[in-house]
């Protein structure tokens, strides 16, 4: 459905853009060519009437946009330069005091670390695996859809359920050790989260089980797009089944994998919800998963430093845009156009 | 080599064969489906299965089966009022959300797609930069925002930031689907009488119903499951989303492992329920916003 669809808008986008140079302010189809030049006055009437429509149906969402989205952005970069507790304006101007702060604080740098390897982490644990399920799922059997439906399960299922549903599996006494124990693998029993060498694995592990379907649907609808053709093709040329999918499906689904990698270290930067539900505020740092999210509100808002937090907030959004201008300048820029470049096709 | 030397009705019977393997496929797929689902599904059904046994059960053996099956944990939860509370102040918060994020995007993506004017490039700009601010840079301002709009512990305070996060996604994915609305329906249209605006409510919005489907699917389920907002604007139990409410009834009957899986197991079946009506477009709507 969504290839067509992006074909069909791809090849709209030729005829647009030759009205484009007939002429940018001209209504362009409502009204048949050959009457424009004459009637002037009557095109001014429609002129304004678009503008007015133009208005009318694009002013909500820009004032709403503008508003909650962009003007707070706005905001944190000039609250960041205050020491402010969150009442009345802020007065107590200290310059980059709070970002010379932030920056040489090793709690920083540790959640620094922790994103770092969560960012590495997450495409190495979830990427192969979920490229190799795709493959599988990709090839028909019976029940297939069922499967397909299945493993979106995790992903639908919110945050605060997948982390208390899971601290609870993982406690000490909790399921998972008793699991263990009764297979006869008692020995491998652990602190699953508050052992500072284990708990990064265990949210590792929470994570690749919570969006790895997100992963293998995303390759899926990227296998789809691949033509049947080509499998047939090689398959008569004599090529075996791997031959095929290393030599023909990996190349082709290379676009997809690489704007799942974008979204997966986007969302491993940002990452708040699960820390903050499993390891709570206090506990996250010191069990070695602390994220910058998690650094931000337990030293913002939790400890009423609003300043602090909203310059926390500006140097996220700056590692994560920094990150995602390099990702799409390097790595995306091959395949589409994406949504930050999106002017210069 | 030897295929090489395939006449075409062999290559014919060879690609024959190909099909009825793959009817059925190998026992090693099912065997690495089944495992994936059960690793899947596992920590689930202990969730489900947690609430149908009491805490000595638990405490005995935490990993084991219900023995025998108890019901009273799910009694208690549903007969208590806040859950219910709590499901509706979620379904309020969604609903208005979704409103309110359909009809602002699809207004916009209506201009976006079909007026051409100076200046539109940047407006598309300004919304797909609008994916590089996640409400976790934006928050704390946010709620100082929120704040002094008088809108904390409301629901209201809730939904208007959510509608105005949700517009990039919903703008992405829409534009293209009115995009793909041919110029010659616009111009029978207007050939027609018919206005711009009546070609939008008469032609678009039956036109572009499954982007509007999709992109309403996945603002509710955004809302439904978000935590941060909520966080930090609800602080007042009766305006507990459901989220918010499991993690408050998690720490307040923490010693109670058994009722806080089945509190947790209910609040986990509205999502289910609406994911499994409308798979089909939620993954659709994933991997067409992602390709668009």
């Amino acid at each position: 459905m969504s290839d067509s669809l992006g074909a069909v808008s791809k090849f709209e986008q030729l005829p647009e853009q030759g009205s484009q140079l007939a002429g940018d302010d001209v209504v362009r189809t409502s009204s048949p060519a050959g009457r424009r030049p004459k009637r002037r006055p009557q095109r001014l009437i429609a002129d304004r009437r678009k503008r007015i429509e133009i208005a009318v149906l694009s002013g909500p969402a820009i004032i709403m946009f503008v508003g909650f989205v962009i003007f707070p952005v706005v905001l944190a970069a000039y609250y960041g330069f205050f020491r402010w507790k969150g009442f009345g304006p802020p007065v107590d101007f200290v310059g980059l005091e709070n970002y010379r702060v932030i920056l040489t604080d090793p709690a920083f740098h540790d959640v620094l670390f922790h994103n770092g390897a969560i960012v590495v982490l997450s495409l190495v644990m979830q990427g192969p695996v979920a490229i190799i399920l795709a493959l599988l799922l990709n090839r028909k059997f019976r029940g297939r859809s069922i499967v397909r439906i299945l493993i979106f399960v995790p992903y639908v299922i919110s945050e605060v359920i997948v982390g208390t549903g899971w601290s609870l599996m993982l406690q000490t006494s909790g399921a998972v050790n008793d699991l263990l124990q009764s297979i006869g693998l008692g020995a491998f029993r652990a602190d699953w989260l508050s052992n500072p060498s284990i708990a990064i694995w265990s949210l590792m592990i929470i994570i690749s089980w919570k969006y790895i379907g997100f992963a293998v649907i995303l390759f899926l609808a990227g296998l789809q797009s691949i033509p049947e053709e080509l499998f047939e093709a090689a398959s008569i040329d004599g090529a075996s089944y791997w031959q095929i999918q290393r030599r023909i499906t990996l190349p082709l689904l290379g676009p997809t994998i690489r704007i799942w990698a974008f979204l997966s270290i986007i969302g491993s930067l940002q990452l708040f919800d699960l820390v903050y539900i499993i390891w709570g505020q206090y506990i996250a740092s010191t069990a070695g998963v602390s994220t910058m999210a998690t650094y931000m509100v337990a030293n913002g808002r939790t400890s009423s430093n609003y300043g602090y937090g909203n310059a926390v907030a500006v140097v996220i959004f700056f590692i994560s845009l920094i990150v995602a201008l390099i990702y799409q300048r390097f790595v995306l820029r091959r395949d589409t156009a994406g949504a930050l470049t999106e002017r210069k096709k | 080599m030897a295929v090489t030397t395939l006449s075409p009705a062999q290559a014919n019977k060879a690609r024959a064969r190909l099909r009825a393997r793959r009817e059925w496929g190998s026992p090693a797929v099912y065997f690495i489906s089944l495992v994936f689902i059960a690793a899947c599904l596992g920590p689930v059904l202990y969730i489900v299965l947690g609430g149908f046994r009491d805490n000595s059960q638990i405490t005995s053996s935490p990993a084991g089966f219900p023995n025998p099956w108890r019901i009273e944990n799910y009694l208690n939860v549903l007969t208590g009022s806040t859950f219910w509370q709590e499901i509706g102040n979620s379904a309020i918060v969604g609903i208005a959300t979704t409103a309110g994020v359909v009809a602002l995007g699809l207004m916009v993506s209506f201009v976006l797609a079909r007026y051409h004017f100076r200046g539109r490039g940047a407006m598309y700009s300004l919304f797909a930069a609008g994916l590089m601010f996640p409400i976790t840079v934006a928050i704390t301002p946010l709620y100082i925002l929120i704040k002094d709009l008088g809108l904390t512990n409301s629901l209201g305070g809730v939904i208007l930031p959510q509608i105005a996060f949700g517009l990039p996604t919903t703008v992405i994915i829409l534009v293209p689907f009115l995009r793909a609305i041919p110029d010659e329906i616009e111009e029978a249209a207007s050939i027609d009488g018919a206005s711009r605006l009546g070609f939008f409510f008469r032609m678009v919005l039956p036109l572009s119903l499954p982007g509007v489907v999709t992109t309403g699917i996945l603002a509710f389920i955004g809302s439904w499951n978000s935590y941060l907002l909520p966080l930090f604007i609800l602080n007042d139990q009766s305006t507990f989303t459901l989220p918010l409410g499991v993690q408050a009834f998690a720490s307040q009957y923490s010693v109670d492992t058994a009722k806080v899986l089945a509190f947790t197991s209910l609040s986990m079946i509205p999502a289910l329920i609406f994911f499994a009506l409308f798979q089909r477009r939620i993954v659709g709507g994933l991997t067409g916003a992602v390709k668009g």
